[in-house]
């Protein structure tokens, strides 16, 4: 246990990928099974405890000292299992510290009022990140900033000769905790385990961006199919054995958080699609779909509100057979004929928009489908003859985004950076212009953005936050933002919508700075009315 | 009928004591004053006469210069210095170099005024020792029940662990100039990490200090070298502010940690951008303040600087008289 709480304490304040790879990568090989097994699955959110709630925490540590020092120490701290962890007052001749295994295994065959007795022991023999981490796992969820498929693609570094995660993922539906078989496989002392398990999620073949000036002029259009960049998640909807599972594009499980989806599933195959929330055929928002995401359970008004629905791309398996290795033509027709036969309002298909040359591609990518920019992100480019292959590989799949929506707003405070940058301000917010109650013109944020320069770039803006601090609030600095003094950023961002949290009323999405003004006066950045007007006119569709 | 508070009771300049007319540890200029220790808050520069260890006064003429104050007076450690009616005893603390508990005897009266202290051993400094007393005024910097220090030699364990599982980048250290970084430094000794320590030209002088009092720090280079891959695989030691200024963008990729008693708290360690927080501190945690007080048993316990009332609140519940002293001018951040 003592070396997993020493991973998650390291974790949670490590901003850097690689470095939170090299930490779990370094675990998982220095520790040894059933361990690491089961400390994967905790990593991944496929071993999770619901064994105690914060209220039982509370009154064991209260039964065990002053309430009002606990009081106080909880005030101080903020987070009620690390000032538990902090505050334990352990009873002397406690055991020794619990191995992780030994912890699941006692869970498992033990009552409700065991439960509590065996945590209150494993407090007693643990030190404060033990006891931090047990706490973390026991009251479900450990947020330590790790996603599943970064403990993955670490789980893949381990051996000599480190493999393709999405190896990994393949066979990843099929494995159980604590995965001494994948250990075993991928240190090189077993062979790969077997992947055929019904229902099991396919790892997704993912596209480049185009780069317009060097990309087009090597390819040929009669090679390349087109089709729209639905703006929803991207999802792979299996149905195999009589298992039916609904995964996202990194192979979470998200089946519970879509019934009606998986229900509409009807003959044996997999689809990889775009989900949406569709009503009578028709593509709603995002902010619509986003109703129904991060929802463990979903309710009938939910259900009826926001309908989902998946909007086909490929095939990749049908009946029994696997199609990824027929080329992207073949496995369009078998498309066409799986979701016709499926006959359901939540499975239609992407419609495919031919083209002859790339200047009639620019043409359509102009014209979004319904004269809505937000619906789709861009369109798709896929070679005809390439076969469905797992990771991002260069040549048969290309992205091309819409241009992005941009505005000239306003830094109006700047905050530190981590790690590599934690010496410069490097996360702006910005805003743009407004009347204030009493007539006022004044700056009203409107986001955040921390990339989109260079490391050049950087420092000139760090030396300008410097110099034109007016306050500082711990971390943050608010800077000289005046009609004739103050910087200017073109601001990039793909989306906007009504949101109630933030103070403007408007939330972007992915905004990023798209070039420094450095010559325009902060008067002449643009007004609230100007996102306003983009908003209606998105509406307004 | 004698009562403490004629003995010493709190002034805007700071601890005064009426009989011998002196302060303990004023942070404005006054006549008389007795230092306990050589950090900035406690002591200042512009007394008339001061009275310290040797290693104190040592300490103050390094960072104010050599007239910092008009007469200096060393006392040694367990050696009675009269104040008119008064008798001064300094005993160590266990703070830093030099670090002193003031025991203040009067008309068969003691008081001991703590000054900041811990328990546990430092290579650096002599151990502090009890001294019974009537009245104890004691530090509360980690004055609540979330403090509780782990073993300096298993934090010290976790850099070095670090710096292995991370030879492309760096190690920067953020410790304070007085004290910490030289019992950093000395801790990795003992670790068996003897290769050059990079150090802040901030830190330069007081560890030639350090080593002219007989605490060996091994070889130390200065961080100015301008070919950024010479910083590879090594430990940086700097103080805490450093490592987020500008200065410290000479250090390929660092790993930025921090060793202070603060760092117990992970929301801390976090809004300073601290990617190793290193729970190392040169004060009493809840443990040894508690321990301490039961130790003594002192027939009043006066809180001084820090969370005073959790400890005002464990000492009542545990029978012993206990009342903060409003004292002002000590900081408490980045000397923890």
């Amino acid at each position: 246990m003592r070396a997993f709480a020493e991973l998650l304490d390291r974790l949670s304040l490590t901003a850097s990928r690689n470095a939170k790879l090299t930490l779990v990568r370094d675990y998982l090989r220095e520790t040894p099974d059933p361990d690491r097994g089961w400390a994967l699955a905790a990593l991944t959110g496929d071993l999770s405890f619901d064994a105690a709630k914060p209220a039982f925490i509370r009154k064991a540590v209260e039964e065990r000292m002053d309430p009002q020092l606990f009081w106080w120490s909880y005030d101080y701290v903020g987070d009620l299992a690390e000032t538990v962890a902090l505050v334990w007052p352990a009873r002397p001749g406690a055991n020794r510290e619990p191995q992780f295994s030994e912890v699941v295994d006692d869970l498992r065959g033990a009552t409700r009022a065991e439960v509590q007795r065996l945590i209150e022991g494993w407090l007693d023999a643990l030190q404060p990140t033990g006891r931090w981490a047990l706490l973390k796992l026991m009251t479900g969820g450990l947020r330590v900033g790790l996603t599943a498929r970064l403990a993955k693609r670490a789980a893949a570094d381990i051996g000599a000769t480190p493999v393709d995660v999405a190896e990994v993922e393949e066979i990843w539906h099929a494995l159980r905790p604590p995965y001494e078989d994948l250990f075993a496989w991928l240190e090189g002392r077993a062979y790969r385990p077997s992947s055929d398990n019904p229902g099991r999620f396919r790892p997704a073949m993912l596209a480049q961006a185009i780069d317009e000036a060097v990309d087009f002029g090597k390819l040929d259009p009669a090679d390349y199919a087109a089709e729209w960049k639905w703006d929803g998640i991207r999802v792979q909807a299996v149905n195999e054995g009589g298992v039916r599972r609904l995964y996202t594009r990194t192979g979470d499980d998200i089946s519970k958080s879509f019934p009606d989806v998986v229900g509409a599933l009807t003959a044996e195959g997999v689809i990889d699609g775009e989900l949406l929330v569709m009503r009578d055929g028709k593509v709603a928002s995002f902010a619509d779909l986003q109703q129904r995401l991060n929802r463990k359970t979903v309710d009938a008004k939910a259900l009826a509100n926001f309908p989902a629905a998946i909007r086909a791309y490929d095939l990749l398996a049908e009946g029994p057979e696997d199609t990824r290795v027929l080329s992207f033509a073949e496995r369009r027709r078998c498309l066409e004929a799986f979701v016709a036969q499926e006959q359901s309002p939540r499975i239609d298909l992407s419609p495919m928009q031919p083209f002859a040359s790339w200047i009639e591609l620019a043409a359509l990518r102009a014209q979004p489908p319904g004269g809505d920019p937000q619906i789709a992100e861009g369109l798709m480019l896929k070679r005809w003859d390439s076969i469905y292959q797992a990771g991002r590989p260069r040549g048969p799949w290309f992205k091309w985004k819409r241009d992005p929506m941009l505005i000239d707003a306003v830094l109006m405070y700047a905050q530190r950076g981590h790690g590599k940058r934690s010496s410069f301000y490097s996360d702006y917010t910005f805003g743009v212009w407004t009347t204030d109650d009493a007539g006022a013109r004044v700056l009203t944020p409107v986001g955040k953005a921390y990339f989109g320069f260079t490391d050049e770039e950087l420092k000139q803006i760090d030396r300008f936050v410097r110099d034109q601090t007016i306050e500082r609030f711990g971390p943050v600095r608010s800077v000289t933002a005046e009609p004739n003094k103050g910087l200017v950023f073109e601001v990039a961002f793909e989306g906007l919508q009504r949101s109630t949290r933030h103070k403007s009323g408007v939330a972007m999405r992915f905004p990023r700075i798209n070039r420094i003004r450095w010559d325009k006066p902060p008067g002449e950045a643009d007004e609230m009315a100007t996102l306003e007007l983009m908003l209606t006119r998105m509406e307004g569709r | 009928m004698i009562r403490p508070q004629d003995l010493l009771c709190p002034k805007p300049q700071g601890l005064y004591c009426p009989p011998g007319d002196f302060y303990i540890d004023p942070t404005r200029p006054v006549a008389r004053a007795v230092i306990t220790h050589g950090h900035a808050d406690h002591a200042r520069a512009g007394h008339g006469a001061v009275l310290a260890t040797a290693e104190t006064l040592d300490i103050m003429g390094e960072r104010y210069g050599a007239g910092f104050a008009q007469s200096m007076q060393a006392a040694a450690y367990g050696e009675a210095v009269p104040r008119d009616d008064v008798e001064i005893t300094l005993v160590p603390a266990g703070h830093v170099l030099g670090s002193a508990q003031a025991v203040v005897r009067w008309k068969g009266l003691t008081i001991v005024v703590s000054g900041d202290y811990k328990r546990r051993r430092d290579p650096t400094c002599p151990p502090f020792e009890p001294v019974p007393c009537d009245v104890f005024i004691t530090e509360a910097t980690f004055g609540l029940p979330v403090f509780r220090h782990p073993d300096d030699k298993a934090e010290i364990a976790r850099l070095l662990r670090s710096v292995a599982q991370f030879p492309e980048r760096s190690h920067l250290v953020g410790a304070y100039a007085l004290g910490k970084a030289q019992r950093i430094i000395r801790l990795l000794r003992e670790a068996g990490w003897d290769k050059a320590i990079y150090v802040h030209g901030a830190l330069e002088r007081l560890n030639a200090l350090y080593e002219k009092h007989g605490v060996d720090l091994g070889p130390l280079e200065p961080a100015t070298s301008t070919k950024k891959h010479d910083f590879t695989g090594q430990i940086i030691i700097a103080p805490p502010s450093a490592t987020q200024d500008r200065w410290s963008r000479r250090f390929p990729d660092p790993v930025t940690a921090f060793a202070s008693g603060w760092m117990q708290v992970r929301a801390r360690a976090r809004q300073r951008g601290v990617e190793l927080p290193l729970v190392i501190s040169d004060h009493a945690d809840w443990d040894e303040l508690t321990s301490t007080v039961d130790e003594l048993r002192p027939g009043e316990l006066w809180i001084t600087h820090g969370r005073e009332e959790a400890l005002a609140r464990w000492a009542e519940l545990h029978g012993i008289p206990a009342r903060p002293l409003a004292l002002v001018g000590y900081e408490e951040e980045d000397d923890g």
